[in-house]
C-alpha cells in the first residue's frame, strides 16, 4: 500500500524520507518556493513554501511528509502571506526589474507574477548595496540577493568548492565570498560552476550573456512559474 | 450619462507610460466616447479638478512632485500608480544610492565640464529629496498598473473593468514589471 | 600577533568548535577581529575564511574595525531605562567624549548600546572589556571617566563598580533546601537511574526554559537514540530582557547545577557536557571553574563518578546575541558557528550537537532535576498546579521596592507576587520578557502556570508613571535588533514592525496604520521560523489587545501620512541651495 497525505483535499502518495515539498513535486502539485531546489538540502528560509499540516504552519520544503497530514497549499489566506513575504524581499532589496538582465527570467519576480503581486506594499528600505564586477565572466549585484543559500549550497555540494556565504545578522545580511581580497575575481569560481547558474534572482549573473534571448521571449513571459517549474522539478523529486 | 473625467500627470518619469498608454490606438476612439480628460498633455489644464480617476506616472523626487501628487489625491476619487517608477521609485530611485550631496556636486559643482559652479537656488525651482519616493509612500493610493511600461492592454483592462462597474484585476500577461 | 593565535589555535586543539573561544580572546587583546588574523585562523582551523567572517559579524561582541581599549557597552533593557538610562547615555557621552557607536579619536574608548545584560534588578548596568558593571551613576560614571583617561587596567578599578549581588528576597522550594554535593548522583544511583527517571516523570518537572516541555520525556527521547556518542547542554544563555534568575543559580548554587546535568548524563548516556554561559556573564566564568575542579576533586566530575560514570563539563561562552538561547541555535553556536536556528525535525534528541542525541535544558530545570533525585518526585509534584508542578524561580524587577530572585509555587497569583515585591500604583506587567505577555492591572488574578502565565522568570512591574508605548517600543526595536536574519518574514518583518510602531509612537500615524501593524504583527508571527519570530510582535500584540484606544489615540485624524520626514528629506537640497524660503519646506500632510 502506498502511503499518502492529502494537499488540498487530494490525495498525494509519498516515501518514506520525504518531504511534503518532494511528495507535492512529483505528484504535480506546485509549493511556491524559492530558496528550494531538489539537487540540494533544504534550506527553509524563504518561507514561501509555507503550507499548513493539520492546522499547524510547516515549511514544506524541510517538513517530512507522513501518514494523517492533511495539507493546504493553495488557499487565499496562504497565497496573501505569500504574496506579503514576496513584498519584503521586494522592499528589502533594490529590485529595478527593467534594469535587470534576469528580468523574464527570474523566479523571485516569476513567483510574484504568480501571486498576483502588483505593488511592494510595505516601504523600501533602499539599503545601499554594491556591486562586485571584478570577476571576469561573473558578476555579483547585492541589490538583488535574498540570502536563499543556494549558491552557498550549490558551490558545496556540487562544486566541490567554498566560493559564497552569508554572513552578517538580521536585517544586516549580506552575501560574502571566499577570498582575501573580498572579492570575487579573487575566488577560485569559473563561469561553468553550478553557483554562477543556480541564483533564482539577478543576484548572480554571466556576463555577456544576458539579452542573448530577448525581452519578451523568456521564460517566464508567457509561462506560469508552477508549470516551469514542476516540469524541470518534478523529476528530481520522483 | 456623464463622462468618466480623468486625469493624468507624470512625476519623476519619462513620459513613457503616457506613450504606452497613447498605443490604445483605434480605443483611444472607443474610450474617447466614455471619458474626458482634464490634466493631462493633451488638454494643457494646470491643475486637475474634480475627477474620477488620476494616472500617475513616475515617482516622488522633488517638492514639486509632492504637491502634484497632493493636488491629484485631493481631486481624484479613485488615484492610480501607473508603471515601475510611480511603484517602486524605479530608475530614478537608483541615485538613492549616490549621497544627494555627491549628486548636486558632481552635478552642478566639480564635474567635467562644469563652468560657473553654483547650485542653482532660483526659489522658482523645485527642491529635490533627498531619496526618490514610490507615490504610495507619500499619499494612499487605491490601484496600482505594474510595468515599465504597463501595455495599452493593462490600461484597456484596467479602465474597461473600472468604467463597466468591476473590481479590476489583471491576468498574468498583463502583470510585467518590465 | 601571529605568534599569539598560532597559541590560541593550539591552546583550543584546532578545534573549529571552540571558534567563539578564539575569537573572544582575540577581540579582548585587539579589540576587534583583525583580517589578517581571520587569514590565519581559516588556515590554522582549515576552515573557509568566510565561515570565520560570518561568526565575526553574526555577534554582538566581535567587531571587525577596532574599539577602544576601554570597550563599554551599556545595557539596553526596558528597566535600564525605567533607572534613567536615557539620561545617563547622554553623560556619559559628554564626559568621556564618545558618541553612542563611536571610538574616541585616541582609541581608548568605545561605546554602545547592548541588549539587556541581565543585571536589572541592579542598572542601570553595563560591560567594560566584557566585565559586567551595576549600579551606574553620575558619580561612578565620572570615576570611570577618569580610570579610563588614566588607563588604569580593570583589576585596579575599584570592585563595587562590577558587584553582583543575587538579591534573594523569597526562596521557596528549591532554593530554601539546598543538596549535599554528590546527593543526588548517590541517591540516583541507588535508587537506579530508570526509577530516578520515573522520579523526575513523576515530578512533573517541565523546562524552565519557559517552552515547558517535560524534562523526563526529552532524557528519556535522548537515551533511546540508537547512538550512543550523546550530549548534555545546560541553556545559561539567559537573554530574555529581565530574566536574571540563572545568573544567580549559577554565582550560589552551581554545584547544584552541575549535579543536574550530571545526573542527566549518567541517565541518558552522555560523556561530556556543555555549559553554554551566555558573554554577559564572563564575570562568572573563574568561579565556576573552580566549582568545576572541586567537582572533580571530590569524585562527582571527570572519570568514574561514584565508580560508575565517566562525564565532564566544559564552559562555553557566548558572545551577544538572544538568539542562542533557541536551542537549535545554542548548538550552533556551540559548533563554533553563526546561532541560526535548525529545521526541525530533527530534534536535538536525536540530532544535536555535532549531529549526536543532546539534551540541552535551561539552567533551573537541572537544578531541580538534581533536587527531584534526591527528595523525589512526589516531593516535587506536592506543589503547584494539576500541569505545573513544583515552584518557579522569577527574576523581579522594574517598579518595585525589591527587586530580585523570588519563588513561588505554580498558581501563585499575581498579585501575591506584586504585594510581597513591595509593588505599587501598579500599571502592568510583562510576563515572560518582551517574548511573553504583557497584563493589565485588571488581571492580578491570573496564575503564574504553563496553562495561564508562562515565563522563563523575567517579571517586570511598571507604576502607572509608564507609558505602555515606550515599552512596546523598546521591546520591538529589541527583536529587530537580536533577530537572526535566516527567515525573511523575520528578517524583513521585524525591522518593518519597528518602522511602523515608529511611526505610530512619534505621532505620524494616519487612519490605516494600526490596522497595518497589526497584519503585519500576524504575518511574522505566524511565518517566522523560531520562537524569536514567532513572539517578536507579543510586545505589540498584547498591549494593541488591551490598550487599543491607546494605540488609535495617536493617529491624526487623516486618511495618510508619509513614513518619513518629508521637509527632512529637502533638508541636503536646501542647505546647499542656500535657500530658506517658504517654497523650500514640505508640510508633512496635506491637511495642515
Amino acid at each position: 500500500m502506498t502511503k499518502t497525505i492529502t494537499i488540498d483535499g487530494n490525495a498525494i502518495p509519498f516515501e518514506d524520507g520525504q518531504t511534503i515539498m518532494d511528495a507535492a513535486t512529483a505528484a504535480g502539485v506546485y509549493i511556491p518556493h524559492l530558496c528550494h531546489h531538489p539537487e540540494y538540502t533544504p534550506h527553509g528560509s524563504c518561507k514561501l513554501c509555507t503550507v499548513r499540516v493539520n492546522g499547524r504552519v510547516c515549511s514544506a520544503c524541510t517538513f517530512p511528509a507522513a501518514e494523517g497530514q492533511d495539507v493546504l497549499n493553495n488557499t487565499k489566506d496562504l497565497n496573501d502571506d505569500r504574496q506579503k513575504i514576496t513584498q519584503m524581499l521586494f522592499v528589502e532589496g533594490n529590485h529595478f526589474c527593467p534594469s535587470c538582465e534576469k528580468t523574464g527570467n527570474c523566479q523571485l519576480q516569476a513567483v510574484a507574477y504568480y501571486l498576483n503581486m502588483l505593488d511592494d506594499h510595505f516601504p523600501h528600505f533602499y539599503a545601499h548595496r554594491e556591486m562586485d564586477a571584478s570577476h571576469h565572466d561573473v558578476l555579483i549585484d547585492h541589490n538583488r540577493c535574498i540570502f536563499c543559500t543556494l549558491c552557498v549550497r550549490a558551490s558545496q555540494q556540487k562544486d566541490g568548492k567554498d566560493v559564497f556565504a552569508i554572513s552578517g545578522r538580521g536585517i544586516n545580511k549580506h552575501l560574502i565570498v571566499n577570498s582575501k581580497s573580498g572579492q570575487l575575481k579573487d575566488t577560485d569560481l569559473e563561469a561553468s560552476d553550478q553557483a554562477a547558474h543556480i541564483c533564482p534572482t539577478g543576484a548572480i549573473l554571466i556576463k555577456r550573456t544576458g539579452y542573448t534571448v530577448p525581452i519578451g521571449e523568456r521564460i517566464y513571459d508567457h509561462k506560469q512559474i508552477d508549470e516551469v517549474s514542476l516540469a524541470s522539478e518534478a523529476e528530481d523529486h520522483g | 450619462m456623464a463622462k468618466i473625467r480623468i486625469a493624468t500627470t507624470s512625476l519623476a518619469g519619462c513620459f513613457g507610460c503616457h506613450m504606452s498608454f497613447l498605443d490604445l490606438d483605434e480605443r483611444l476612439v472607443a474610450l474617447a466616447d466614455l471619458v474626458e480628460f482634464d490634466r493631462s498633455p493633451i488638454t494643457d489644464i494646470e491643475h486637475c479638478t474634480n475627477c474620477d480617476i488620476g494616472l500617475i506616472e513616475g515617482g516622488v523626487c522633488n517638492s514639486e512632485n509632492v504637491h502634484t501628487l497632493r493636488e491629484f489625491r485631493k481631486n481624484c476619487k479613485i488615484l492610480v500608480a501607473v508603471g515601475a517608477c510611480a511603484i517602486n521609485g524605479g530608475l530614478p530611485a537608483m541615485r538613492n544610492f549616490i549621497p544627494l550631496e555627491e549628486c548636486l556636486s558632481e552635478a552642478y559643482l566639480d564635474g567635467i565640464g562644469v563652468e560657473n559652479p553654483q547650485i542653482p537656488s532660483d526659489p522658482e525651482l523645485p527642491l529635490l529629496l533627498d531619496k526618490v519616493r514610490p507615490i504610495h509612500e507619500v499619499v494612499k493610493i487605491d490601484y496600482f498598473l505594474p510595468g515599465c511600461p504597463p501595455s495599452a492592454d493593462v490600461f484597456w483592462a484596467f479602465l474597461t473593468d473600472l468604467l463597466e462597474g468591476r473590481e479590476p484585476s489583471l491576468s498574468y500577461e498583463l502583470v510585467h514589471y518590465d | 600577533m601571529q605568534q599569539f593565535i598560532q597559541n590560541l589555535a593550539e591552546k583550543n586543539q584546532h578545534q573549529v568548535t571552540h571558534l567563539l573561544e578564539i575569537l573572544r580572546e582575540i577581540q579582548a587583546r585587539y579589540h576587534h577581529i583583525p583580517a589578517d588574523a581571520i587569514e590565519q585562523l581559516a588556515l590554522l582551523l582549515k576552515i573557509p575564511r568566510t565561515q570565520i567572517i560570518s561568526v565575526v559579524e553574526f555577534y554582538s561582541f566581535f567587531t571587525d574595525s577596532p574599539r577602544g581599549q576601554y570597550e563599554l557597552l551599556i545595557s539596553d533593557s526596558i528597566t535600564d531605562h525605567m533607572l534613567g538610562k536615557k539620561n545617563l547615555m547622554e553623560y556619559i557621552v559628554s564626559k568621556l567624549k564618545v558618541g553612542v557607536g563611536g571610538v574616541r579619536s585616541d582609541g581608548l574608548v568605545s561605546l554602545d548600546n547592548t541588549s539587556c545584560s541581565g543585571m536589572c534588578d541592579q542598572g542601570p548596568a553595563g560591560l567594560v572589556n566584557g566585565h559586567a558593571l551595576t549600579h551606574l551613576d553620575r558619580s561612578r560614571i565620572d570615576t570611570i571617566a577618569e580610570l579610563i583617561n588614566q588607563q588604569i587596567p580593570l583589576a585596579d578599578w575599584p570592585a563595587e563598580f562590577f558587584q553582583v549581588d543575587d538579591n534573594i528576597h523569597k526562596p521557596g522550594l528549591l532554593l530554601s533546601q539546598g543538596i549535599v554535593h554528590g546527593q543526588a548522583l548517590k541517591k540516583a544511583m541507588a535508587r537506579g537511574l530508570k526509577a530516578t527517571l520515573q522520579e523526575i516523570d513523576q515530578s512533573g518537572l517541565r523546562g524552565r526554559g519557559g517552552a515547558g516541555f517535560k524534562t523526563a520525556m526529552k532524557w528519556q527521547f535522548c537515551s533511546e537514540e540508537a547512538e550512543n556518542e550523546r550530549y548534555v547542554v545546560c541553556n545559561a544563555d539567559e537573554g530574555e530582557p529581565g530574566t536574571f534568575k540563572d545568573r544567580v543559580l549559577l554565582n550560589s548554587y552551581a554545584h547544584q547545577v552541575f549535579e543536574g546535568m550530571t545526573l542527566c548524563a549518567a541517565i541518558i548516556g552522555a560523556k561530556q557536557g556543555f555549559l553554554y554561559l551566555r558573554g554577559e556573564y564572563l564575570h562568572l566564568v573563574d568561579k565556576l571553574q573552580s566549582v568545576l575542579d572541586e567537582r572533580r576533586q571530590f569524585g562527582l566530575l571527570g572519570n568514574n563518578i561514584l565508580d560508575r560514570l565517566d562525564f565532564d563539563i566544559e564552559i562555553r561562552l557566548g558572545a551577544g546575541a538572544y538568539i542562542c538561547g533557541e536551542e537549535s541555535a545554542l548548538i550552533e553556536s556551540l559548533e563554533g558557528k553563526a546561532g541560526i536556528p535548525r529545521n526541525r525535525p530533527p530534534y536535538p534528541v536525536s540530532q544535536g550537537y555535532l549531529g549526536k542525541p543532546t539534551v540541552v535544558n535551561n539552567v533551573e530545570t537541572f537544578y531541580a532535576a538534581a533536587a527531584i533525585a534526591v527528595n523525589g518526585g512526589d516531593w516535587f509534584a506536592s506543589v503547584g498546579t494539576a500541569k505545573s508542578k513544583g515552584s518557579k524561580i522569577l527574576s523581579i524587577c522594574g517598579d518595585c521596592a525589591r527587586p530580585g530572585i523570588y519563588e513561588y509555587p505554580f498558581g501563585t497569583t499575581m498579585q501575591k507576587i506584586l504585594t510581597d515585591c513591595g509593588a505599587e500604583d501598579v500599571l502592568g506587567l510583562q510576563i515572560g520578557g518582551p517574548s511573553g505577555t504583557f497584563i493589565s492591572n485588571q488581571e492580578f488574578d491570573r496564575k503564574l502556570a504553563f496553562e495561564d502565565l508562562a515565563t522563563g522568570g523575567s517579571f517586570i512591574v511598571f507604576n502607572n508613571s509608564r507609558n505602555i508605548l515606550d515599552i512596546a517600543h523598546n521591546f520591538t526595536h529589541f527583536f529587530a535588533h537580536e533577530s537572526c536574519g535566516f527567515c525573511t518574514p523575520c528578517r524583513v518583518g521585524t525591522s518593518l514592525l519597528r518602522q511602523q510602531l515608529d511611526k505610530i509612537v512619534d505621532g505620524h500615524g494616519s487612519a490605516g496604520d494600526v490596522v497595518a501593524l497589526e497584519e503585519l504583527c500576524q504575518l511574522v508571527k505566524t511565518h517566522s521560523h523560531c520562537g524569536l519570530g514567532q513572539t517578536a510582535a507579543n510586545p505589540v500584540l498584547t498591549t494593541l489587545e488591551r490598550y487599543p484606544e491607546l494605540y488609535q489615540s495617536q493617529l491624526k485624524l487623516i486618511s495618510y501620512e508619509p513614513g518619513f520626514d518629508l521637509d527632512a528629506a529637502l533638508e541636503t537640497a536646501r542647505r546647499m541651495a542656500n535657500r530658506d524660503d517658504a517654497g523650500a519646506h514640505l508640510a508633512q500632510t496635506d491637511a495642515e
